[in-house]
């Protein structure tokens, strides 16, 4: 097999350098596949057809096996409604861990699903800007705090945080869903921040 | 009965059957079914790519253990010492994980206002000696995880140039990416459920 070719870096200004809210785009580094490349396993790999439109998909659909199974695990822990946490709470999770990984395209993404889930979009704001150490009222606090922990390397969640993730009335289902919330964003922001980079919003 | 099976984190949490970890878990059946899948399309290919079954279970192992989860890290050595008969590829990536050690997330972000956010820790580089054992190919691959695992804000187009140098392909780098962040994943899922499992009555 010959070795990757990258695509020509284009001295970019207009990367986005700040985390926001607003829709940005991103451009990948590799060659994503064409359409009129794809066999069975790729349509199947891609899970949504719709998604041969997205140069991060048809980059992933690459190894399609990997891309179908992580979408299906991403799927149910963000979309599964039976119980557990409220779906707001993923997304604030998942924009915490992207947040404190650096991950400016998912940050953006997640953090208007968590704004437009909770109706705290100056919250969510204020995380984006400051920091995963804002106050946010104990609830939200110690689901960032769980988030926090669980992105760090080595992972730092223990018994403290699900005790204090208990005092602020999850259940275990629901703590269940913060790790696995956490986890997911420690795969996708590896991806995102690897394979590619964010651009400005699509003009026109 | 497959649905009664016990998966790689059931395994790796000790979590038996109709427990309350166990449970849990069922309630969210299709991200318990695809973390699964997820762990055999990463070591038991379908359809292997250019990169190797070892290859994957020494970049694994090199992943969980800087991680610093013994059981872990335990599970895929020994899947890498199954496939490393001469036991001198797991000895150089158990010296290359304790020379890697670090505290992560860190690393710098592109030139702007987060810079005053900027940390710093170790790139990591492969020894001379354990580069004579692991070869070109799988040093730029430890050396990217490392990246990956530790600085990801840190990923640049040189990253994956250095990946090309050393022989990769676009498609073993898109394998490569998606092996070690599917494994942040999977140890956080572990850590985090064992916590849980600890925490509560069965």
């Amino acid at each position: 097999m010959s070795e990757a070719e990258l695509i020509a870096a284009s001295a970019r200004d207009d990367r986005p350098v700040l985390f926001t809210q607003d829709a940005i785009g991103w451009t990948p580094w590799l060659t994503p596949l064409s359409e009129d490349q794809l066999t069975n396993r790729h349509w199947a790999g891609l899970v949504e057809p719709s998604r041969a439109k997205s140069p991060y998909f048809m980059l992933l659909a690459r190894d399609p096996e990997i891309l179908e199974a992580r979408t299906k695990t991403d799927k149910d822990i963000f979309y599964n409604p039976a119980g557990g946490l409220p779906r707001a709470e993923r997304e604030l999770v998942a924009t915490a861990a992207s947040r404190l990984n650096g991950c400016i395209f998912c940050a953006s993404v997640h953090a208007r699903f968590a704004s437009s889930l909770s109706k705290r979009t100056a919250d969510v704001q204020r995380l984006l800007n400051d920091g995963v150490s804002i106050d946010f009222g104990e609830r939200w606090n110690a689901v960032v705090a769980a988030s926090v922990a669980l992105t760090q390397t080595p992972i730092a969640f223990d018994r403290q945080h699900i005790e204090r993730l208990r005092q602020s009335g999850l259940d275990d289902l629901a703590i269940a869903d913060v790790i696995y919330s956490a986890g997911f964003f420690n795969w996708a922001n590896r991806l995102m921040l690897s394979l590619g980079e964010p651009t400005a919003a699509s003009k026109g | 009965m497959a649905e009664a099976e016990r998966d790689v984190i059931d395994l790796l949490i000790d979590a038996r059957e109709d427990t309350a970890i166990d449970r849990i878990r069922r309630q969210r059946p299709t991200a318990r079914e695809n973390a699964q899948k997820s762990f055999e399309a990463l070591f038991a290919p379908g359809s292997p790519s250019g990169v190797t079954v070892k290859e994957r279970y020494a970049i694994a192992t090199f992943v969980a253990s800087l991680h610093r989860d013994d059981g872990i890290a335990a599970f895929y050595r020994d899947g890498l010492a199954a496939l490393d008969m001469e036991n001198n590829v797991a000895e150089a990536i158990e010296s290359e994980a304790n020379s890697g050690a670090a505290a992560g997330p860190y690393g710098r972000y592109p030139k702007g206002p987060l810079s005053i956010e900027d940390g710093t820790g170790p790139v990591h580089q492969v020894s001379a000696a354990n580069r004579r054992i692991l070869g070109a190919r799988l040093s730029a691959a430890l050396e990217h995880a490392h990246l990956l695992v530790f600085r990801p804000r840190e990923a640049s187009p040189a990253a994956l140039q250095a990946l090309a140098a050393a022989g990769w392909s676009t498609t073993e780098i898109v394998t490569l990416s998606q092996l070690v962040a599917f494994l942040c994943f999977q140890i956080r899922a572990i850590v985090g459920l064992k916590a849980l499992a600890n925490a509560t009555i069965a």
